[in-house]
């Protein structure tokens, strides 16, 4: 799966990747995908957690990788 | 109730302040049992009537009998000495573990601290309220399981486990029970079942430097330290004894006033559920049924929960947080991340016993606006 966005927010500390994961998925239309790099140890959970909160499909993680598609 | 806790202070489950029949018992007994309670003289036995009656007093509150009962110097020391006890005792048995993802760090680290290369343990997940299913916990138990942990209930997000359902399937399978009820003795009836079961004193309204460890007689637990006559042969070193003395007096009082306040606090937690459900993107935490009275945990999305503790400090409460965002840790609450909950902007609302409604009405005003804020500044607001 290929991202049409990548958002890296590595080196950055809990709640900056989710913010801007947030900020930045409305580049993507509807059903693109973004790559969010963030090596922040709450990261994986809140991922998750955002996605269901706003409706959004976590693809998958590998690494410090999230693929999210925007479904919203 | 006796005095009233310090206005703003939401942070029970962390500790309470000293319970004022704590205070008087403190006070009568460094007068009356200072000695030496293992001296045959005068004063060694008037402190070890103290420290006897004292610990009639805890183990009727436990449902146990007096000798089961010793008090270390913290809930953590117990949960230590129970866990290294238990495995110890039962090591011919095999080396293997069970307890749930969400236990109490003491728990953890004494499990993962066994002697051995072989000594393993499984790590029973949760749903996503941070309850385990008693199938899955006997499901977990092998016939080298030499011990079992389980919390009475989750100290961070108020879920009460189903301790009672676990008991039964570990004694099924002849399987000891630690129950670590640190947040629940004092606040209704110790579910019978356990094996052994550690508090800690002060979360009560007790002294701090009390622990309490109980083993039921006929369980096998084998003292993982140097031999020492004291402590019932489970604890080394000279008692506390105004310090247990204080504890099973603060124990009595907040029992005998459990039903009224217990309730009285219920009310005013779930009061607090309602207003802080209507804080845009805050998520609240916790079994919506089975769960403390008295404890709210919820994570604000876009939040930083040290920011937010700094902004409702600022406003005078004194509530806690499992995010990683905050100065005490790097990596997010272990119990959040089992439960899959968010993690940022994690905050920790325990309400102590005589708390002021008032207080409550006030935070539910401070919060909406301290979220507000910690959002801006984050350049957060409105995403």
């Amino acid at each position: 799966m290929t991202a049409d966005l990548v958002v890296d927010a590595t080196g950055q500390r809990c709640p900056l990747p989710i913010i801007e994961l947030a900020r930045r998925i409305g580049e993507v239309p509807v059903g693109g995908v973004v790559l969010l790099l963030a090596d922040d140890p709450a990261a994986g959970p809140d991922v998750a957690a955002w996605c269901r909160m706003r409706g959004h499909q976590l693809l998958g993680a590998e690494g410090a990788g999230y693929l999210v598609r925007r479904s919203a | 109730m006796g005095d009233t806790p310090p206005p703003g202070y939401l942070d029970a489950a962390s500790t309470e302040a000293l319970h004022p029949a704590a205070r008087d018992a403190l006070e009568a007994a460094y007068r009356a049992g200072w000695a030496d309670p293992a001296r045959l003289y005068g004063a060694g036995r008037r402190a070890r009537l103290l420290l006897d009656t004292a610990r009639e007093s805890v183990a009727a509150q436990l449902g146990c009998r007096p000798d089961e009962v010793a008090f270390p110097a913290s809930g953590t020391q117990a949960a230590h000495l129970a866990v290294a006890g238990l495995a110890e005792g039962r090591r011919r048995t095999g080396r293997h573990a069970v307890t749930s993802a969400v236990e109490h760090s003491a728990v953890l680290q004494a499990l993962r601290r066994r002697p051995g290369d072989d000594a393993t343990t499984t790590e029973v997940g949760v749903d996503g309220h941070g309850r385990v299913d008693p199938e899955a916990f006997a499901a977990a138990l092998r016939p080298e399981t030499a011990l079992a942990c389980l919390q009475g209930a989750n100290h961070e997000v108020g879920t009460v486990q189903p301790v009672t359902e676990v008991a039964e399937r570990c004694a099924g399978a002849g399987v000891p029970l630690l129950v670590d009820a640190a947040q629940t003795v004092g606040r209704g009836p110790v579910p019978p079942g356990w094996a052994a079961l550690v508090a800690s004193a002060h979360k009560w309204g007790g002294p701090p430097g009390v622990g309490v460890l109980a083993v039921r007689g006929g369980v096998r637990w084998r003292n993982p330290g140097p031999d020492d006559e004291r402590g019932y042969g489970r604890v080394p070193g000279f008692e506390n004894v105004p310090g247990v003395v204080a504890a099973a007096a603060a124990l009595e009082a907040v029992v005998a006033a459990a039903a009224d306040e217990e309730a009285r606090l219920a009310g005013l937690a779930d009061r607090l559920r309602a207003g802080v459900a209507t804080v845009p993107d805050v998520v609240l935490l916790g079994h919506p049924e089975h769960r403390l009275g008295h404890l709210v945990a919820f994570s604000c999305l876009y939040v930083d929960g040290e920011a937010l503790l700094l902004e409702l400090d600022r406003a005078g409460f004194a509530v806690s947080s499992g995010s990683s965002c905050t100065a005490s840790a790097l990596e997010p609450s272990h119990i959040l991340v089992a439960m899959g909950a968010l993690t940022q902007g994690n905050v920790r609302v325990s309400l102590p016993r005589g708390v002021d409604a008032a207080d409550v009405d006030r935070f539910l005003v401070v919060l909406p606006e301290a979220v507000r804020r910690v959002r801006e500044q984050l350049g957060a607001s409105g995403l």
